[in-house]
């Protein structure tokens, strides 16, 4: 199908609300912050009230990481250029910085969109069979972020939790055979209000966190303050928080080099098991995210080893969705999770 | 020229529109509506763009014109209407799916677009999406404003002043806290309010934004995100300490407090009372994906979209254009050699592909449930609880659900059709029992239900629990003869509207009478004498079709 929108003027381009500057909302900043650091650990789902930032904390995320090092005109974003893959017919093979990419999955977005079809231009102008990548392609290294994820449909759903667990995009329709890498960090948001997710697809999402409106008047005055000086001066505004968004990039920078060397003593993973046993998560989907965001969160925080601390820290997020529930229960599942941490790690 | 409270709002939205988001007009097409929009031409500073309810995606985005791309031989793109800055105005804004509502909202957020929004959403079934409703920075109610003559001032010495314009200190503060007294949690409307301040200001030429344009500004801002006084007043108390306001204590401003209560009360005015009831429920009034007649798409979700298929184009089965292109476009220069004639496209019958699609719409299972004081509290407590089972069955297999119950003179929609549990669950708890049986009413209601769920493509059932005969006609008035006719017509009415129904009878002893007005119904009749509510439930899944 056909390509993205034409890019914004850039004169009007401002610059994006500050990760670091955004009031409150601990728990969603620190999901965001754990996948960056660790993008398998299975995208992140954020369900909450209207304006509580979901969207504006994504974005921000992404400006705050650094510019990734990509083939010029490679639509996948490949890192080398052997790596660029051959349906591309890629002219400009040149290694160029370029920004995180957020990749924004609109509502009654088509399955051509998503995944990529037939190039109707090429097919009409040269008679060419040749693949116009989708969003997949274009996510790839970075952010796919779906804003009402409750509202889209399920079957696109579907494929693109298929695809973000594989870290691959296979299309075969149209006569075409093509696979090429789609490595992202799905990020969902929506409204409970307004619909509920699938309990099939809720589980898929690795770390779930819950935002609602700030009820304490000083945060909201916090809140009003920063936005409006943002939306009067963008500039400074981003300029004043700089520094702290830069310090933010470094640790999240120095967890991702660090994560690998960390180590998950084998009481850790006895831990993990119970509290997935307790909360009665199906498969063994839970231990694994449990595990790698309690690694990230070690990462984070210069350990050098995996303790019962940063179980306890991720342990909410990740166990949240994926308790066996009544659906129709709304009473406290946060309460539910505090109870069996307690119980179990002691 | 004078200025009256439309003018000034309509100028400061058009001072700076990004800013405010959005403007939302409440009314029907009327000459005032006209005038508003003929004297925002002349004062926005960007172009305004009229968009239908149901534009495409091309068209807002832009992307390749087909035709041209065809005769042309190569690819031809045009610019979406978001493609540059500009003031949308939306039309029937009602009609706006979450679809379309989503990309809109983006675009807002943006801050290179704002939106005019004409709600002309008559019944309360219909609503502005709440993704837009939020992101909406003034709301004027035209419905029941008199006619005028707008004029608006010049605006560039605003313009100019605009930015220099500095809010009373601590007000933030002060609109936070009376949004808090207002019932308002989101915070957008609390920004839309200081920005709003600021553009009065700027209005009235002077620098420092005063406590009485911040309440000018709330009662425009914030007189739509209100809620009713009773629920306003569950929200928690907020702690006295508010070190945000030392700063203006020590100027030694007595008004404070006050400004917060010139604000509530300011906006409190601002309120249309029929407007509270409407927003009072919340989403529920939400536009649904692909609603109403001239949508080409096919009603709710009429299954997932399968790959085309070669064949002819007839009634039932679409073209697929796209499809057929693309079969087609790997052997133009083949064809184009042994066809000599200049057409951009050289199409086979071979080419032609037609849109298939899974049959698969959603189900829609409505309860009319009977709340009258014959089916005893105990036993409305027992279906209730079946009901809630089925809920979580419901909630799995993604089906909607929708909840009448019919007592005293008349049936009530309690729930329209939803998936949101937790708003059934609290629907059903809140529902009150007593009072006569009418049952003819609690049938027509759940036909009427059933038949606009069907033409939004989504496949209705019936299930309808009741302890007996009725004894309320249609009219609401009490008496067992006359009610039994109507009863039986509004049965024979659903009957012919072929609608899958059920009875469930949850008296003590079974009626025949029930069973009777089942058979008229074509329905199922179950008799649930002493009923626990697994069992319902249990039976409900046996009963209905898959």
């Amino acid at each position: 199908m056909t390509q993205a929108a034409p890019q914004l003027a850039p004169l009007s381009r401002r610059p994006t609300y500050p990760f670091s500057a955004i009031v409150g909302q601990e728990a969603m900043k620190q999901a965001l912050v754990l996948a960056a650091v660790e993008p398998a650990l299975g995208g992140v789902l954020i369900f909450g009230d209207r304006g509580t930032g979901k969207s504006t904390a994504v974005r921000a995320l992404a400006a705050l990481l650094p510019m990734i090092e990509a083939v010029a005109g490679c639509p996948v974003n490949s890192p080398r250029v052997d790596m660029v893959p051959d349906w591309a017919r890629v002219t400009d093979l040149t290694l160029v910085k370029k920004p995180t990419p957020v990749v924004d999955l609109p509502l009654g977005v088509t399955e051509d969109r998503v995944v990529g079809a037939l190039d109707i231009e090429r097919a009409i102008s040269r008679g060419e069979k040749a693949y116009e990548p989708g969003l997949l392609a274009r996510a790839n290294r970075g952010f796919l972020y779906i804003d009402e994820v409750n509202l889209l449909e399920d079957h696109i759903v579907d494929l693109l939790l298929d695809v973000a667990q594989s870290g691959e995009n296979v299309v075969e329709r149209d006569g075409l055979s093509i696979r090429h890498p789609a490595r992202f960090v799905l990020v969902g948001s929506g409204n409970p209000e307004e619909g509920e997710l699938r309990p099939q697809l809720i589980d898929r999402f690795g770390l779930s966190v819950e935002v609602t409106t700030p009820r304490e008047p000083k945060e909201r005055v916090e809140v009003l303050i920063r936005r409006d000086t943002y939306d009067r001066d963008p500039q400074a505004f981003a300029a004043a928080w700089g520094a702290e968004d830069a310090a933010l990039c470094a640790r999240i920078l120095a967890a991702r080099a660090r994560i690998a060397a960390i180590e998950a003593p084998s009481p850790v993973l006895y831990d993990c098991a119970t509290l997935c046993l307790a909360v009665g998560a199906d498969g063994l989907r839970g231990e694994l995210t449990l595990l790698k965001a309690a690694r990230a969160m070690a990462a984070l925080e210069g350990a050098a080893k995996v303790t019962r601390a940063h179980l306890r820290a991720v342990a909410p997020m990740v166990l949240t969705h994926r308790l066996r529930r009544d659906p129709l229960d709304e009473a406290g599942q946060g309460a539910r999770i505090s109870r069996i941490l307690a119980e179990h790690l002691p | 020229m004078t200025e009256t409270p439309l003018s000034r709002a309509l100028a400061a939205f058009a001072l700076d529109p990004c800013a405010l988001g959005g403007l939302w007009l409440y009314g029907r097409a009327s000459p005032l509506r006209d005038q508003v929009l003929g004297a925002l031409t002349g004062a926005l500073p960007l172009p305004q763009r009229r968009i239908h309810p149901a534009i495409q995606d091309e068209a807002l985005q832009g992307g390749m014109d087909l035709a041209l791309t065809l005769q042309a031989g190569r690819r031809i793109t045009r610019p979406g209407i978001l493609s540059n800055p500009a003031v949308l105005i939306v039309p029937m804004a009602e009609r706006v799916g979450p679809g379309l509502a989503a990309r809109l909202a983006q675009a807002l957020d943006q801050g290179r677009h704002a939106l005019v929004a004409l709600d002309e959403s008559a019944g309360p079934d219909e609503a502005l999406a709440p993704a837009l409703a939020d992101r909406m920075g003034i709301f004027l109610d035209l419905s029941t404003a008199p006619p005028e003559d707008l004029v608006l001032p010049d605006l560039d010495p605003a313009r100019r002043g605009l930015p220099l314009v500095e809010l009373p200190q601590g007000g933030a503060a002060d609109l936070v806290r009376a949004a808090q007294a207002l019932g308002i949690a989101p915070l957008r409307g609390l920004l839309a309010a200081l920005a709003l301040a600021r553009a009065l200001a700027a209005l009235d030429g002077v620098a420092l934004a005063t406590a009485a344009h911040l309440a000018e500004a709330a009662a425009l801002a914030l007189s739509h995100r209100a809620r009713p006084v009773d629920e306003a007043d569950a929200e928690p108390e907020m702690p006295p300490d508010m070190p945000d306001d030392t700063p203006s204590e020590a100027k030694g401003e007595p008004q404070d407090l006050s400004l917060s209560d010139m604000i509530i009360a300011a906006t409190r005015a601002q309120l249309p009372p029929g407007l509270l009831e409407r927003l009072a429920q919340g989403p529920a009034r939400m536009a649904q994906g692909g609603k109403g007649a001239g949508q080409v798409k096919s009603g709710n979700r009429h299954g997932r979209p399968l790959s085309a298929r070669p064949g002819r184009p007839e009634t039932p089965a679409a073209l697929d254009l796209l499809a057929t292109l693309r079969a087609a476009a790997p052997w133009q220069s083949l064809r184009r050699a042994e066809d000599p004639r200049p057409l951009a496209l050289l199409l086979r019958p071979s080419d032609l592909r037609i849109r298939r699609r899974a049959e698969q719409s959603d189900r829609l299972l409505i309860f009319a449930l009977d709340a009258s004081g014959s089916s005893a509290v105990a036993r409305l407590a027992e279906a209730k609880g079946a009901v809630e089972l089925f809920l979580a069955e419901a909630y799995v297999k993604r089906d909607h659900v929708a909840l009448l119950s019919f007592r005293n003179t008349g049936a009530e929609l309690l729930l329209p059709p939803t998936r949101s549990l937790a708003r059934t669950k609290a629907r059903l708890a809140g529902m009150p029992g007593g009072g006569g049986t009418p049952l003819a009413a609690g049938l027509d209601l759940g036909l009427a239900t059933a038949l606009q769920a069907r033409r939004r493509g989504m496949t209705p059932m019936l299930a309808v629990l009741t302890d007996g005969r009725g004894n309320i006609d249609r009219a609401g008035s009490p008496g067992r003869a006359g009610a039994e006719v109507d009863a039986l017509q509004a049965a024979r009415a659903i009957r012919a509207a072929g609608l899958a129904c059920l009875v469930l009878d949850v008296s003590q002893r079974p009626q025949p009478e029930l069973a009777m007005l089942a058979a008229t119904m074509g329905a199922r009749y179950l008799a649930l004498p002493r009923a626990q509510a697994g069992t319902l439930a249990r039976t409900l899944t046996a009963a209905l079709p898959d």
